[in-house]
């Protein structure tokens, strides 16, 4: 039974004659009952019709009936009054409901889509939706345990509600002191209500929730009543301002917004109230599936001199073939099935800089992926697949991690110290006894500025860095090879070669003789994050 | 790959300047004979403006008095700033905008000019200290300023430059011919 109260008939009797749909004028009736909109709409049309018109046949009623409205209409309690006689009478006889229910029909003409929900909540909202879409999701394979069901509407929904709303503004506070436009069932919150629990069923029994990482989203369109939102960019232009990513200007957020800004009358001067029929319903757009992010993290070496981090683009194209988050992302997006990465690590090498030792600790978002659970050994295989893909990189200590535990990896990141070996040609012939006093050197503070190669995308600035400690391995007299420990974001090369004197004091004016860097291996990255697992 | 590196270098002393930058020159700069200019871009568009070799500051043993960023009353090079990594405030220069005056102790005078476009984003402050760096090192620490050209310029601003062999050329026929001064 519809747990529906005497003050609720003009509310009904108002909004049926306007063109909504019985669904649309409980939630206007603000009832807050969900079984009352899992029957099916017909059904609740012919119940509420019969309710309306046992009150005109049955005035005698009124003063009992109006005695309840002052209870919670959302609660058990007001649904009980409702089973009382009067509605059983009206079971009793069908021929009494029939006929006013054709009455109703003819006066409504010959469009029956709902002025308020614009179909969403009649043949928009049912099994066989839920049946298309159970079969999106199927079809793309997800592995999830609940998945939580979103609507997207068209914006000109909210300008429709609002005029709905004030359509029957005065019998809805009639009703209840305290009622406002918030305690109308917003047409999202019912299509889940109906939805739910029907989608559940069509996928066996998977739990349909409120809050899921596995997201199933509807949308509908409906492109005939589109310039219904129009009005409001004249009365607030300042709510729709272009913006680059969307299409339109009239998002919802901002017709929400407007809405809040114009006053009734100026509303009701340029919009009608209640809202014009519309032709036909609106139209269901693809079922978009979204699971969130999975996020992992691992160390890799770079054995290479030609290999980008990343790929390596000059005016659009391609300067090398391959780079090191690609040979890392693709077994990871074939094993996850994700639909796309972002790659991030602690600091970079250049393209031609080896990183050695238990290499540099990296993390990657990947995006919508079909699965989410790698157990420690798939993990483990799928680590050695990434290895035996190419011999330019490897990766250890591959795991899922948290979105939170990601952040480790940047944290205090300028305060880690790294490891380098430096190939060094000197100008001037070195004996061995020349460059021993480098081992001495301790705690030397660099002042850098910004390096040329970088400086295009930099800003220009000194920056202090600390070499720690430096050791010299004789090669010939003119090539040794020195290893440094450093603060994080030391630029090595720079040191070297002094980049124009611009990286003071540097390894030139050290040896007082010109010097150039070779060639450079990064040996460690000083980052505990990830923990490392054990082989 | 990494020995012969390695081997390839002890045969030919490497330089950051060849591996990283293009040369590009402007000879006889506004008609002052042998008053040569280098610019150093780098694959990533920076300009460097240095004096080439040929530079008549760099011969006949001559030695620097002064170098004067302050261009004129109202401009000097020194109070160039730039901030973010949009280089914002930097002063925008024309080919030939001037960016310093060089007076050597035989009291000849030289001003060196940007020959490209784009926005100053540093001048060298260490040749002010030390003079003689621009002798010693003109093409590297000696140098004059560092130019940003616009992203959209990065390949015109050299158009109306020498290439090295260009500029070579154009310097052996001048030594062919009689000097005029
Ligand atoms: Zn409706």
């Amino acid at each position: 039974m519809l747990p529906l109260k005497e003050k609720d008939k003009p509310i009904i009797q108002k909004l049926l004659v306007a063109g909504c749909c019985a669904r649309c004028i409980l939630r206007f009736c603000c009832v807050g009952v969900q079984s009352a909109y899992r029957q099916p709409e017909q059904v609740t049309l012919q119940e509420m019709q019969a309710f309306v018109l046992k009150g005109e046949n049955e005035k005698v009623q009124d003063p009992a009936a109006a005695a309840s409205t002052g209870e919670d209409n959302n609660s058990h309690d007001a649904a009980e009054v409702l089973e009382g006689p009067p509605c059983k009478r009206v079971k009793l006889d069908p021929g009494d409901h029939a006929d006013p229910s054709e009455d109703e029909k003819s006066n409504l003409g010959e469009s029956q889509v709902c002025v308020a929900c614009l179909g969403i909540l009649q043949d928009l909202c049912g099994t066989n939706q839920a049946v298309k879409i159970a079969d999106t999701v199927k079809a793309q394979k997800y592995e999830f345990d609940s998945l939580v069901l979103s609507i997207s509407l068209p914006a000109q929904l909210c300008v429709r509600e609002h005029s709905c709303w004030l359509h029957v503004k005065k019998e809805v506070r009639e009703k209840g002191l305290v009622l406002d436009k918030d305690d109308v069932i917003q047409v999202k919150e019912a299509f889940k209500w109906i939805m739910q629990s029907l989608v559940a069923k069509e996928l066996g029994g998977v739990a349909v929730v409120g809050k899921s990482g596995f997201e199933v989203g509807v949308e509908f369109t409906h492109p005939e009543t589109d310039s219904d939102c129009h009005f409001l960019a004249k009365v607030c232009p300042d709510c729709f301002k272009p913006t680059k990513n969307k299409q339109s200007v009239f998002t919802r957020m901002a017709v929400v917004k407007a809405l809040e800004k114009i006053s009734d009358d100026k509303f009701l001067k340029q919009y009608p109230c209640p809202p014009a029929r519309p032709a036909c319903s609106c139209v269901p757009q693809d079922v978009q599936c979204l699971h969130v992010s999975v996020f992992i993290a691992g160390r890799y070496n770079k054995f290479c001199r030609s290999l980008p981090q990343t790929p390596w683009l000059i005016d659009g194209e391609r300067r090398m073939e391959s780079s090191v988050e690609e040979l890392i992302a693709a077994p990871i997006l074939t094993a996850f099935r994700a639909g796309g990465f972002n790659f991030s690590s602690s600091g970079r090498e250049d393209v031609d800089v080896r990183t050695l030792g238990n290499g540099r600790p990296f993390a990657m978002e990947l995006q919508n992926p079909h699965r989410s659970r790698l157990s420690k050994l798939e993990m483990k295989e799928l680590q050695e697949t990434i290895n035996k893909s190419s011999d330019k990189i490897r990766v250890r200590d591959l795991q899922i991690v948290t979105r939170e535990a990601m952040g480790r990896m940047k944290e205090g990141e300028e305060e880690k110290t790294k490891s380098y070996t430096a190939l060094v040609w000197t100008q001037r012939p070195i004996q061995k006894e020349d460059i021993g006093f480098i081992d001495e050197i301790k705690d030397l503070t660099l002042g850098q500025k910004t390096p040329l190669r970088v400086l295009h995308r930099r800003a220009l600035a000194v920056r202090q860095r600390v070499i720690h400690s430096m050791n010299a391995r004789y090669v010939d007299d003119h090539h040794f090879y020195l290893r440094l420990k450093t603060q994080a974001g030391t630029y090595i090369k720079e040191f070297v070669h002094g980049d124009f004197g611009r990286t003071k004091p540097n390894l030139c004016e050290l040896l007082k003789t010109d010097t150039d860097i070779l060639e450079l291996d990064v040996e460690s990255v000083d980052v505990d994050w990830p923990p490392a697992i054990p082989e | 790959m990494d020995s012969e590196t390695q081997k390839d270098t002890e045969l030919e002393p490497p330089s950051i300047i060849d591996r990283y930058y293009t040369r590009w020159y402007r000879a006889d700069m506004k008609g002052q004979p042998c008053e040569d200019h280098c610019i150093l871009q780098h694959s990533n568009r920076i300009c460097v403006v240095t004096l080439a070799e040929t530079h008549p500051v760099l011969q006949n043993g001559r030695t620097i008095k002064t170098i004067n960023y302050q261009i004129s009353n109202g401009c000097s090079r020194l109070n160039n700033k730039v901030s973010g990594k949009s280089k914002r405030g930097g002063q925008f220069l024309t080919d030939f905008a001037p960016l310093c005056r060089i007076t050597c102790t035989d009291e000849t005078k030289y001003t060196i000019y940007s020959c490209i476009r784009g926005r100053l984003l540093e001048v060298n402050e260490n040749i002010l200290e030390r003079p003689n760096l621009l002798l010693e090192k003109p093409s590297t620490e000696g140098y004059i300023a560092v130019i940003l050209p616009k992203f959209e310029e990065s390949k015109s601003v050299t158009e109306n430059l020498l290439s090295r062999k260009e500029f070579e050329s154009i310097v052996s026929k001048r030594d062919q011919q009689p000097q005029a001064s």
